[in-house]
């Protein structure tokens, strides 16, 4: 795949970066997800409004560098529209796919990404006192480092 | 679009004389300086030429204490490798450094740490200047090398490198001090600061890039790192990179100079800028020391920001700059330096150096006063840490 080999943002990640789509906060929120911590330079945290099992929209505020904003922007985009169980199909493959690849120092921005989602349908499930069928890795995100760059996709 | 390099600790233009002295060693001028025929000796001329011209920029006693070599990399890397390998033999392992070196420093003081040697690091204040008797303290019978950059490519910080000097006279102790952001930029004199081993870089002072010098005290052992021909006097091998040589020596040239005016030039303008960002932005703070610094070095954090977001947007105005965010490298941690001065990881993050160089502007200035805040406020606006920080205002907890 064309990321493995990639150093330079791809065009679509530097659009998505000058102008991320849905930026913000959402008041009433069917449900949030924060993620990432200081320490590693990236947060991110996502608000999704469900409708009838439905993401009829998303919003995101991220710290983070030029793909992790892309990435929130990314995601965002992809949900709207999905009912849950679609959304919980996105993975940080699709995310980077979606953005024509991403170098492969970033790809743990990707990973984030699909931590911020997953957490937020995870929240969403929670709120409303159904068990949760997303798995969330726990704290791995506390080692700054999601993503295995040796391992090759 | 008009671009504003801004960025000149990492590299600098090559300056035209200096790419019109070193023109014709590509052409006519292209012997081989160890050739007995006159090709050979106009092209040892010219290496002879260049090293005096080295030599006079750092006040070096004889041109025959400098030697040629690849940049500042190799240099730092001969000085250290050289001295340790030089008392291999003896009882002396131990090595002071500071904790703010370059990686060239650093990580060649880890790889014979591998290899037995003992590495202390020393401690830094909150702008980056270690402490004398820290120094003191860590000297042992067995230290054979203190390594103490002069003014830090980050920060800008100034080390007290003639008091460093004192202390390593004393004690009988080699002082080598990596030079390559302060030679050119600021007065520096061998025999003042009292180092032993000294490296600098020519693209660092508007010089080609691939060469640079390391001057050794006359009389200090040292070992080689290349062994084959006799060049260099027998201290470096390989035929002389004689354009990059006689490129080094005419950036040298104009540097001493060009010194005090671009001196004063790189201070108003840092100034201006230092005092525009400071009123301009919200939540910033200065890297290393607001006096003791480099001429033309500032750094800052913006909190609540990304590094390399905040240079990347920079970049789509134009503006060029570098950080010590994790982000721009591979390795995830921010910067060892901004980490040393004490800056919180998610502080450091938000690092950017902005260092200007001799052709820069007070209109370039002005652009870039105009366009950051601007810059980092759109950053900020999709930053849930400064959404927490403005709630919490907006609550009156802060």
């Amino acid at each position: 795949m064309k990321s493995e080999f990639q150093s330079q943002y791809s065009t679509k990640v530097m659009e998505h970066f000058m102008n991320p789509q849905n930026v913000g906060q959402i008041e009433d929120p069917s449900g949030v997800g924060d993620v990432g911590n200081p320490t590693c330079g990236d947060i991110m945290r996502l608000f999704i409004k469900v409708e009838d099992g439905v993401i009829t929209d998303a919003k995101f505020m991220t710290f983070g560098c030029g793909a992790a904003i892309a990435t929130s922007s990314m995601v965002t985009e992809m949900v709207k529209g999905k009912t849950v169980e679609e959304a919980l199909e996105i993975s940080n493959r699709t995310v980077t796919e979606a953005l024509g690849g991403l170098p492969k120092v970033k790809m743990h921005c990707s990973v984030l990404s699909e931590q911020a989602l997953k957490s937020a349908i995870n929240d969403y499930y929670e709120r409303q006192d159904k068990p949760s069928p997303v798995n969330i890795p726990e704290d791995e995100h506390e080692q700054c480092d999601l993503y295995d760059s040796d391992e090759e996709e | 679009m008009k671009r504003i390099y801004l960025d000149h600790n990492a590299t600098t233009p090559v300056h035209p004389e200096v790419k019109a002295a070193m023109l014709p060693y590509y052409e006519d001028l292209f012997g081989n300086a160890s050739s007995v025929h006159s090709y050979g000796r106009e092209a040892r001329e010219a290496i002879d030429v260049a090293r005096e011209q080295v030599a006079e920029l750092i006040g070096a006693s004889s041109p025959t204490e400098i030697i040629f070599t690849s940049g500042g990399t190799e240099s730092d890397n001969h000085a250290i490798k050289g001295t340790a390998l030089s008392k291999a033999d003896k009882k002396g392992n131990h090595i002071i450094i500071s904790p703010i070196e370059h990686h060239a420093v650093e990580n060649t003081c880890e790889y014979l740490e591998k290899r037995g040697f003992e590495v202390t690091h020393l401690q830094v204040d909150k702008y980056g200047i270690i402490d004398l008797q820290n120094l003191e303290d860590a000297i042992k019978d067995t230290t054979i090398l203190i390594s103490v950059m002069h003014a830090n490519n980050e920060v800008g910080t100034i080390q007290p490198l003639a008091e460093v000097g004192k202390i390593a006279k004393e004690r009988g102790i080699l002082l080598h001090t990596d030079a390559v952001q302060s030679v050119g930029k600021i007065p520096l004199n061998v025999d003042e600061l009292g180092v032993d081993l000294l490296s600098l870089s020519a693209h660092k002072i508007y010089g080609p890039k691939g060469i640079g010098a390391l001057y050794i005290r006359k009389g200090t052992r040292i070992d080689s790192l290349l062994h084959g021909g006799h060049h260099e006097r027998n201290r470096r091998a390989g035929t002389e990179n004689v354009p990059g040589i006689v490129g080094l020596g005419k950036a040298s040239e104009i540097a001493k100079k060009e010194m005090e005016a671009n001196r004063e030039h790189l201070w108003s303008l840092t100034e201006k800028l230092r005092a525009g960002i400071q009123e301009e932005i919200e939540f910033v703070r200065q890297n290393g020391h607001p006096e003791q610094r480099l001429p033309n070095t500032l750094n800052f954090s913006f909190e609540f920001v990304e590094g390399e977001a905040l240079i990347l947007s920079l970049d789509m105005q134009g503006i060029c700059v570098s950080t010590g965010s994790a982000c721009t490298s591979g390795s995830l941690e921010p910067s060892h330096v901004l980490a040393a001065i004490g800056l919180p990881p998610e502080i450091a993050h938000g690092s950017v150096r902005i260092s200007l160089g001799r052709d820069n502007t007070e209109e370039e200035i002005n652009y870039v006063l105009e366009t950051l805040p601007s810059v980092v406020n759109r950053l900020r606006a999709m930053s849930p840490l400064y959404a927490d920080r403005m709630k919490k205002r907006k609550e009156g907890k802060l």
